[in-house]
């Protein structure tokens, strides 16, 4: 069985984003870009997957020529092979989800595993719309996954729960954090990555339906009172919460 | 030509969740600044207070019913709302941002070709168009964002539109049933966390960090969050540390959270974690540290001991709840 995983290529959580001059995109200015975390559970997955059912794995990322850093720290984690499907200009996420279809196809993986959302533009949405347009079926935001023969049983988070879900493949599932602890890279590993050639080939071309207007920050928080500094305070807190905010 | 609004109303249980009347009052907003119809549209068995959707400014409801369908279903409901969606004509769906919105959005956007914007906090009309806010970094900035294809979908985030009453009137209800639904992707069992609220949904959120010092503590948090009916939170540390499930994590790698009164027990207020809560109508801090981050957004704060001051809010709180 082939195996794919779709990795995107983010700002740390820990960078501070600034918008750039422009209003258009942020200041890249010390910003360090990592694997998006979500992604690392996927990979895990992938290589969980093929250690137990055997198969080939490879990685897809669509971006520029710096998301390579982030397939080679997959192939170091063990991914077999890599495709970067180059393309640095802005794309909505339907317009992703169409040229990742196109790759999935071409490399004809019967299990598909995505971050559940990149930590950048926040829509979660990659995965899903990924299997509607290949015909796939698909589980979101998934903690636990099972395979038993072509049948998929994951769970997967909700609101107060977890709801869980069956289907058959193919299948894309989308990976939540919780759903397995990913592995450090080993040195042989990075070692074996750094030798392996990333197949380059032009993202396919698509429609945007969104279009960027413009960035901004949100309306600065006022930093409040300090109430006091020790449990004498708590009386007047409570007051404050009770009538002056009437949250309690 | 002119719009038709359709706004997915979420069940669970039976019950209409309270996401779904804030999305039917925004569309009752949106149809009166752009002279457009709007419906609702409701998938499962049954469903109680369906009507009541009227007082929230939404006329019309169109029920599909199904025994399978009481539970969410991606492959059964997508199938069901994009051909309702293409058979009324509807240009522009709102969703709740839920779970089952979050999943279910996209798969719609696909289906029909359409342009989505999740997560929004705001939808504006300019120009006769709709310019949508949505956080991205997780709300360490916020985009404008306008959507040209034919369709348009957008998902609200909870919490942040009003579910106001805008008069006394019922819905119409029209239920029809659903011939062999599309099961193929289906929920089989709901696995419900015990008797706790989901910080997601909370209008209350009591969240600890690394200064509550083991996961024992976390008691207090407990404590606190059950006396005000709020939800327990966590920061990534202590969910790191595998003090506190994953589920409890607020913040860039867990939920973005918008509830009325956040109080952080201490947490310094790393910068991930900040974006996840920063839109919280009210913040309290307690920390020992009066150079944590967290005193920088937090309407009231507390610099001291959490070991002596929680207990004290503890008390308190039962003084005014008796």
């Amino acid at each position: 069985m082939k195996i794919a995983v779709c990795v995107s290529h983010v700002p740390d959580t820990a960078a501070k984003i600034n918008i750039a001059g422009d209003g258009k995109g942020i200041d890249q200015t010390g910003v360090t870009y990592v694997v998006n975390p979500y992604d690392e559970f996927a990979i895990e997955e992938t290589l969980k997957t093929k250690e137990k059912l055997g198969g080939e794995t490879v990685a897809i990322s669509l971006g520029g020529e710096a998301n390579k850093e982030t397939l080679r720290k997959a192939l170091a984690m063990g991914i077999d092979s890599a495709v970067l499907l180059k393309d640095e200009s802005y794309r909505d996420s339907l317009s992703v989800a169409k040229a990742l279809a196109e790759e999935i196809k071409t490399q004809n993986a019967e299990l598909v595993f995505f971050g559940k959302q990149s930590v950048d533009f926040d829509n979660s949405v990659v995965g899903q719309m990924t299997a509607e347009l290949l015909g796939y079926n698909c589980i979101s935001v998934v903690v636990d996954f099972k395979l038993e023969g072509n049948k998929v049983i994951a769970e997967r988070e909700i609101e107060g729960g977890k709801e869980v879900v069956e289907t058959l493949l193919p299948a894309i599932i989308t990976a939540q954090k919780g759903l397995n602890e990913p592995r450090y890279a080993s040195l042989k590993g990075i070692m074996s990555a750094k030798k392996k050639v990333i197949e380059e080939k032009p993202a396919a071309a698509a429609t945007n339906f969104v279009d960027a207007v413009t960035m901004k920050r949100p309306a600065p928080k006022q930093a409040g009172k300090i109430v006091g500094t020790d449990a004498t305070a708590v009386p007047e807190l409570i007051r404050l919460l009770h009538e002056e905010a009437k949250v309690i | 030509m002119g719009n038709k609004i359709l706004v997915l109303l979420e069940q669970r249980n039976g019950q209409i969740k309270k996401a779904s009347l804030e999305a039917v009052k925004t569309a009752y907003d949106l149809s009166s600044k752009l002279s457009c119809e709007s419906e609702a549209i409701v998938i499962g068995n049954d469903i109680e207070n369906m009507e009541s959707i009227g007082n929230y400014g939404i006329g019309k409801v169109k029920h599909y019913k199904h025994s399978d369908l009481q539970n969410y279903s991606p492959s059964a409901y997508s199938k069901i709302l994009a051909e309702h969606a293409k058979e009324t004509g509807a240009s522009i769906i709102i969703i709740p941002n839920t779970s089952l919105g979050k999943d279910l959005a996209p798969r719609i956007a696909a289906k029909l070709d359409a342009g989505l914007a999740m997560d929004c906090i705001s939808l504006d009309i300019q120009n006769s168009e709709i310019v949508a806010t949505r956080p991205i970094y997780a709300g360490k900035v916020l985009l404008d964002v306008k959507l040209n294809s034919t369709v348009k979908i957008f998902t609200l985030r909870p919490n942040v539109f009003t579910a106001a009453m805008v008069g006394e009137s019922k819905a119409d209800i029209e239920s029809v049933n659903v011939d062999n639904p599309d099961l193929s992707t289906k929920v089989v069992e709901i696995k419900k966390s015990e008797g706790k609220l989901d910080v997601a949904e909370a209008e209350i959120i009591v969240s600890g960090g690394r200064g509550m010092k083991s996961a024992e503590h976390f008691n207090m948090v407990e404590e606190l969050a059950q006396l005000l009916g709020a939800a327990s939170g966590a920061s990534r540390a202590v969910v790191d540390a595998g003090w506190r499930p994953h589920s409890e994590q607020v913040g860039q790698t867990g939920k973005t959270v918008s509830p009325t009164l956040y109080i952080a027990l201490g947490i310094s207020g790393a910068i991930q974690h900040l974006a996840g809560m920063r839109s919280s109508k009210y913040i309290v801090a307690v920390n020992k540290d009066k150079d944590a981050p967290i005193f920088q957004i937090a309407d009231y704060g507390i610099v001291g001991d959490i070991f002596e001051v929680v207990p004290a809010m503890i008390e308190e709180i039962k003084k005014i709840k008796s």
